[in-house]
């Protein structure tokens, strides 16, 4: 009984260690997922919080200026004017009317600056049988909205 | 051909319903006759199922383009292999797949098994063809492999369209560990169906003894075996191939994978406390309903995208099909388990922490925790969008916070328990068997602390490494000697008498042996560096102890795809060493981009190196390189882990007269302390199978 006992306590020990690092873990990397219609009713307590938006590129509306990348993105309806600041080469699937996931901070004047850029073909990940060619699709393949794709992967990751 | 693939699977149901309904009618009116064909039935599920898989490759090899997943997933140019393997590169034909595997397990389950345990093998049957029913229906009625491109007109006839081409391939699975990555973790995920079904069939028939948890074991180890390679292949293919950097991000797939691989272990573990206590039998079988159930749900992560991921396969609505299976598999398990937990009650109590039976107890706890954090971590987006209505997601440093000081315990473990004592290990005994590897393990820490190792986890990675490393080799030394000396032969030769004894016990060194290597390449991973520029012809970037000079850029374009491409030299101390050519295609047809990651792997380091794009601001090419150090050791160690369980898996040299030999030998020599401890290891073993 004893040492059952010792065996609990070393348990409650481990486990209430684990609890702890695990919430420092989630603090550090909790990240919101938004759309776009979402970001424009948040409450401005979450206004400012790190998050991800995810939409289409508006065609046409990608245009290059010193020290990055601007575009609009669009999800039914609703438009986001995003900057992209960071330093990474945009993926080579980002291109007017992809989808894609971008993540940083929404600024005061309702524009976004993204510090991460993901992009998806429209078109296909993997080829979809419903979207081979000269067929008529039988299901709508789009994704669901708000729904993050991941062409290639944020460099950072894994490091640590 | 698609009717006679399809007719193969509706057959593969009902012959399965048959062995479902078949094996219960039998268990219930106590026929043997009908639970033999019921067992017959289940069997008869491989043939058909194979009937269907081989219609399909028919398809991919005679380009037939009228089938619709043969014209999304294959073109007249694939090469013979990839022909072979777009099988499972889609949605249909890996959940074919699935089921192909299950019914190769099932039966050769019911094969290997059929004169045996004739009170058993009726239950296992019967949960095996539950399963087999259950993907059977979506093969069937969802995600039928078997459809024809066209339609229907308005008139109601058929117009089958035939495509002169199919669209191809996806690239990125292009690649030669894509043809056996997705077979072997899937080997996995369907093998521990094996053990569900003899664990669920135990409780339920209330079999007596406990053999049925030898077979249990076993096949729960062919499983980790597979699952162990799949993840180490998958995060190799992710590492040189998509091109970040890296070979693990916790990734939800990643994870799914991982999920039933940390509970299977905990189980291997933990079933040995059964088998010498008596303990932990409730623990056990959920260990084993666990993962098996964590299988289902890491297939319905990865085929249905409920969770977003790089992977990031079609969307699909199966989803609610595995969720309502799992819903029954769960509810199936708990019934089972509370009407018969009378049958699993414990023969007895944990004596004292210092013990083996408690370094098993704390093993199963944190890799419970661990299953537990990276499951919580894995939903959470779906979780926090339920209760809160927004979504949010966890990154890497959750999950590296919660499981690296997990696994840092876990190897503490690894060293530690195999050399306690069932029910009390004496202070003397601790001292006799730790003082030599903790000195070394300390030692080594403080080598690498004077010359210049600073970071906390991997110095405490270094120090258990080498503990654990010298407390093996200090269990094969000490039998060793023993048997040497007896034999009077070399202490080599003791070595492979005495593994090929108790493979089970030596083989789960070697395994253990594995681990440590993987712990040690895994931790090389807090010393990566990576660099990135925009570089133009004669620009260099220096990159530890490596400069890297670009030589050249070309466009070593074809008609399959255009790509961009760079010539680096590689210079160390001054001195060329060698080129390198990172490249970075987009395939015309598919419009999709691939990385050609150039690999310079050494056992000290990796150089990596990518062309990653053109900058978005000058256009100009942008190189980003990586120095990891240590990776190597994390393929290497998934090779002795292979080989460590395949020496498991052997059956013991049979030697209960040598084994006598040896007992008298020691018994007569007990005066000397050096002959009773050398041949300690020997006397336990007598317990193991």
């Amino acid at each position: 009984m004893k040492a059952q006992k010792k065996f609990l306590v070393g348990s409650a020990i481990i486990l209430l260690t684990l609890a702890a690092l695990a919430y420092v873990g989630y603090t550090q990397s909790k990240t919101y997922y938004h759309t776009i219609s979402e970001v424009r009713t948040l409450p401005a307590s979450e206004l400012r919080q790190r998050m991800r938006v995810s939409g289409n590129v508006r065609t046409g509306s990608i245009s290059h200026r010193d020290g990055g990348i601007d575009f609009v993105l669009e999800e039914q309806g609703q438009a986001l004017p995003v900057s992209y600041v960071g330093s990474d080469p945009l993926p080579d699937t980002f291109k007017d009317g992809a989808q894609a996931l971008v993540e940083g901070r929404l600024q005061p004047d309702g524009g976004f600056v993204a510090e991460q850029v993901q992009a998806k073909c429209a078109s296909k990940y993997e080829a979809s049988p419903d979207s081979a060619p000269g067929v008529p699709a039988r299901l709508p393949s789009s994704p669901t909205p708000g729904q993050s794709i991941n062409q290639s992967r944020d460099s950072s990751a894994g490091k640590g | 051909m698609d009717i006679f693939g399809s007719f193969a699977l509706l057959l593969a149901l009902g012959v399965a319903v048959y062995a479902f309904g078949g094996g219960i009618a039998g268990i219930l009116t106590k026929r043997p006759l009908l639970s033999k064909t019921a067992r017959n039935a289940g069997m008869a599920v491989f043939g058909l199922v194979t009937l269907a898989v081989a219609t399909i490759e028919y398809g991919f090899f005679t380009d037939d383009f009228s089938l619709s997943y043969v014209s999304a997933h294959s073109n007249r140019a694939l090469p013979l292999y990839y022909k072979f393997s777009a099988l499972w590169a889609g949605q249909e034909g890996s959940l074919l797949f699935w089921t192909w595997l299950l019914s190769i397990y099932a039966f050769l389950a019911l094969l290997l098994n059929r004169r045996k345990h004739p009170e058993l093998m009726p239950y296992v049957g019967v949960t095996l063809a539950g399963v087999q029913i259950f993907f059977l229906t979506l093969n069937n009625f969802v995600t039928s492999p078997f459809h024809l491109l066209g339609g229907f007109d308005r008139l109601g006839a058929v117009h089958v369209v035939r495509l002169s081409d199919g669209s191809g391939l996806n690239p990125l699975l292009q690649y030669y560990e894509m043809v056996i990555h997705p077979p072997i973790l899937y080997l996995g995920y369907t093998g521990f169906t094996v053990p569900f079904a003899f664990a669920m069939a135990a409780l339920l028939s209330r079999y007596p003894g406990e053999k049925w948890i030898h077979i249990t074991r076993r096949s729960t180890m062919v499983a980790w075996c597979f699952q162990t390679v799949g993840i180490l292949l998958g995060a190799h293919w992710a590492y040189a191939v998509l091109g970040w950097g890296g070979y693990w991000a916790w990734d939800p797939v990643e994870n799914a994978a991982l999920l039933p691989w940390i509970t299977a272990t905990a189980f291997l573990h933990s079933v040995m406390m059964q088998e010498k206590r008596g303990m932990l039998k409730v623990w056990n079988v959920w260990l084993v309903f666990v993962t098996f159930m964590l299988c289902i749900l890491g297939t319905s992560l990865t085929r249905t995208g409920v969770v977003s991921s790089v992977h990031a396969f079609a969307e699909s609505s199966i989803g609610s099909w595995f969720f309502t299976f799992l819903g029954i598999v769960l509810l199936v398990c708990l019934v089972a388990w509370w009407k018969n937990r009378d049958y699993l009650r414990s023969d007895n109590q944990l004596d004292s922490l210092i013990s083996r039976e408690s370094s098993f107890l704390f093993n199963n706890l944190i890799l419970l925790a661990a299953s537990f954090a990276v499951l919580w971590g894995t939903l959470f987006p779906v979780l926090s969008e339920a209760v809160t209505g927004s979504k949010t997601s966890v990154g890497p440093p959750f999950f590296d916070r919660v499981n690296v000081p997990i696994a840092l315990f876990l190897l503490f473990l690894t060293g530690v328990g195999p050399l306690l004592a069932w029910r009390k290990t004496s202070y003397d005994a601790l001292r006799r068997n730790f003082a030599w590897p903790l000195t070394g393990g300390i030692a080594a820490g403080a080598l690498a602390f004077a010359l210049g190792l600073r970071e906390f986890y991997p110095l405490v990675c270094l120090i258990l490494s080498v503990f654990v490393t010298l407390t093996i080799l200090g269990e094969f030394y000490r039998g060793a000697r023993v048997l040497a000396s007896r034999d009077g032969t070399s202490l080599l030769a003791g070595v492979g008498e005495l593994t090929m004894r108790n493979t089970r016990r030596y083989g789960g060194y070697v395994i253990h042996f594995g681990i440590v290597l993987i712990f040690v390449g895994i931790s090389g991973s807090a010393f990566n560096k990576d660099i990135q520029k925009e570089m133009s012809v004669g620009d260099a970037l220096s990159l530890g102890p490596y400069t890297i000079l670009c030589q050249n850029f070309d466009q070593p374009s074809t008609n399959n795809y255009k790509s961009d491409r760079a010539t680096l030299e590689i210079l160390r101390d001054g001195k060329s060493e060698m080129l390198l050519y990172p490249e970075h295609r987009t395939y015309l047809a598919s419009q999709v981009s691939e990385t050609i990651v150039a690999v310079e792997s050494t056992p000290r380091r990796d150089l990596y190196v990518v062309y990653a794009g053109q900058s978005p601001e000058t256009g100009r090419p942008v190189i980003h390189a990586y120095l990891n150090p240590l990776v190597k050791w994390i393929w290497f160690g998934g090779i002795v882990v292979v080989l460590g369980t395949g020496l498991a898996m052997f059956p013991n040299r049979s030697s209960s007269l040598v084994l006598r030999a040896a007992a008298q030998k020691s018994w007569g020599e007990s005066s000397s302390p050096e002959a009773a401890r050398a041949s300690a290891p020997l006397l336990r073993n007598t317990g193991h199978d």
